[in-house]
């Protein structure tokens, strides 16, 4: 039997029956198997979470999901003020937290600065930072972009231990965030409901402890693609279904293909799927329009991923005594 | 001690820990072993550089002269051989 040729139309959908199949089991799993009577999470301004709180609304009603928005001095003011938006459409109402004294606390902007310092010394007030991936081939080189004030951005090789000591310090913000989702819910009685889609939960793009803990998860089994398709069905706003994904992580504007996935999302996602499917990179080359070699570094690269980022998966390992 | 030998110790006591138990043969690919990932190549580099007094550019980190044994020596004698010629 010949397989279908690969085409974007794999992932389609029918996005009622999944709305009705993700609202049943979410609300199963909250109710049944977690014994909660509600859901908490943080809403980012951003597509996925979104999505999730609009299932939440669906599963739990709105009196029984707490919506947070957990800013801090670096993030977008656009972040905020589409949380609202979207929370005015999902009928909840929006808890407002800032972090930005809590990571003032925890050293997090200092011990990134002292890091970025070791490479840039003149690196300070007023300057602003992010991490971006090179286009070294072969290796995923993650560039320190800093740019002074009224200056042009500079990026600049980190040695490792600068590069492992500005991601440590800059977790901080996802692990301040669920600390904080997680108080809710212990105050509510509620379930923390994680945001990663298929993407991000397969790559291992989430911080341990941080955006990758919760007690469910309801679109980490589906693609970038569909969670769009979904959001739309649902009555996402406009404003965020046209956003482009964001880590808004550091105090530079910084996307998601420049930092982790060096794709645009439709592309990682065939790309992924094509891998899991057992298409070889001839046969996916022509659905997402890339040359076959760049289609063949992809895969390496997803592969590679899965390797650096098995730990993130594992649950905490127990060690018996005898 | 000569580079090989340096080199060889440099990895086996910073990146064995990520790769499997097998042997690390001069040819075998650091990367697919998945005992070098590309924010390990950096402290690897950062070696390079701090002992044999080469400068690494951006250029030059690529797989093809850091992903083996064999391939890191004979980066670092061409570079070496270039740097002397240069002065």
């Amino acid at each position: 039997m010949t397989r279908p040729a690969l085409t974007p139309a794999v992932l389609d959908f029918d996005a009622a029956q999944v709305t009705e199949r993700l609202v049943t089991q979410l609300r199963h799993e909250v109710v049944e198997t977690l014994g909660k009577r509600g859901v908490s999470l943080g809403v980012s301004g951003g597509i996925d979470s979104a999505t999730v709180l609009m299932l939440a609304v669906r599963a739990m009603g709105p009196e029984n999901v707490v919506a947070l928005a957990m800013p801090e001095r670096e993030s977008s003011d656009e972040s905020l003020s589409l949380a609202r938006e979207l929370c005015k459409v999902a009928g909840t109402e929006l808890v407002v937290e800032d972090i930005t004294t809590t990571l003032e606390a925890a050293g997090c902007y200092r011990r990134r600065d002292e890091a970025i310092r070791e490479l840039v010394p003149e690196f300070g007030a007023g300057w602003r930072c992010k991490l971006a991936l090179g286009n070294t081939a072969g290796y995923q080189i993650t560039y320190v972009v800093v740019q002074a004030p009224g200056g042009e951005p500079r990026k600049v090789r980190p040695t490792a231990r600068a590069y492992n000591t500005i991601v440590a310090a800059s977790n901080f913000k996802q692990r301040t965030r669920k600390m904080m989702e997680y108080f809710h819910a212990d105050r509510m009685g509620f379930a923390v409901a994680g945001t990663p889609n298929l993407l991000e939960y397969d790559q291992g793009f989430f911080v341990k402890g941080g955006d990758g803990l919760a007690d469910v998860k309801p679109i980490c089994k589906l693609y970038k693609t569909q969670v769009y398709r979904l959001a739309a069905h649902l009555g996402v706003p406009q404003s965020i279904l046209s956003r482009p994904p964001t880590t808004d992580t550091f105090s530079m504007p910084q996307s998601q293909e420049e930092f982790y996935f060096t794709l645009p999302y439709p592309q990682m996602d065939l790309c992924l799927y094509a891998l899991d499917h057992g298409y070889t990179a001839e046969e996916t080359a022509p659905a997402v329009e890339l040359p076959v070699e760049r289609v063949q570094r992809t895969f390496d690269f997803i592969q590679r991923k899965r390797v650096a980022t098995k730990h993130l998966h594992l649950p905490p390992i127990p060690i018996e005594p005898g | 001690m000569d580079p090989r030998a340096l080199i060889r110790a440099f990895i086996e006591d910073n990146f064995v820990l990520h790769g499997s138990a097998k042997a690390l043969e001069d040819d075998t690919s650091l990367l697919d072993t998945g005992r070098v990932d590309s924010t390990g190549v950096l402290t690897l580099v950062a070696y390079i550089e701090d002992t044999f007094g080469v400068a690494v550019s951006d250029e030059d980190l690529v797989p093809e002269n850091f992903d083996s044994i064999d391939r890191i020596v004979a980066y670092v004698e061409r570079s070496g051989a270039l740097a002397q010629e240069a002065s």
